[in-house]
């Protein structure tokens, strides 16, 4: 697979078949999309199977909103290759993702990422040890937004 | 230093700080709890996503 192919792939840039999309305003010079990160409960069902946001399992609590949180995607997705055959896209959001002052009592392990502009369509699931939070903060720091480590790589090999 | 708790703003001289960590290939935790006797009236957690999520693919051949 070509690697510029695979950010132009995450830019939104190829359409194989028929679409329906929200609008992006301009054909030329389209918007970027919204995209979310929402907390899932450790009985949750989400994994690579889930295609749309969904509040089935979702967190509640204090200062918790159902949806979760805008995702800062400052950075637009990047591609590279280091070989004729050996090419990765990367990204990763630009800043943590961070929930403030909530209370969060019943124990949650997951982050869905998803695109709340394109009818919530899921993005990714990353998954981590169990935890709760009682009036204080929880966030996810981004890893380096590195060939290697960026948080979500589409790669040829 | 004030501490947001489920009983408000309160000083954490008068709280018993309790700190913890996961570090594991998948992710690097660290939270901070703040106990009132053997109540927990604040915990925080931070995590560090370590593995990415990756869609691999080949150079097809024929």
């Amino acid at each position: 697979m070509c690697t510029s192919f695979m950010s132009e792939l995450m830019l939104g840039q190829h359409q194989f078949g028929t679409s329906t999309l929200v609008s992006r305003t301009s054909l030329t010079s389209p918007t970027t999309d919204t995209l979310k990160a929402a907390l899932y409960l450790t009985t949750a069902t989400i994994n690579a199977a889930t295609t749309v946001y969904t509040v089935t399992g979702e967190v509640s609590g204090t200062n918790y909103t159902a949806g979760g949180i805008t995702v800062t995607n400052a950075t637009a997705p990047t591609s590279t290759n280091t070989s004729a055959t050996a090419g990765v896209a990367f990204f990763t959001p630009s800043a943590s993702l961070t929930f403030t002052t909530v209370t969060l009592s019943t124990a949650f392990d997951t982050v869905l990422l998803y695109n709340s502009t394109q009818s919530n369509k899921a993005i990714s699931v990353h998954t981590f040890g169990s935890q709760t939070v009682t009036a204080g903060s929880f966030s996810l720091t981004m890893p380096a937004n590195t060939t290697s480590a960026a948080l979500i790589r589409l790669a040829t090999t | 230093m004030l501490v947001t708790t489920t009983k408000g703003d309160m000083d954490d001289s008068l709280l018993e700080k309790r700190e913890g960590s996961v570090d594991n290939d998948n992710e690097y935790t660290t939270w901070t709890e703040y106990w009132l006797d053997s109540e927990l009236v604040h915990r925080s957690v931070h995590v560090r996503l370590k593995k990415p999520v990756t869609l691999d693919s080949s150079v097809a051949s024929f």
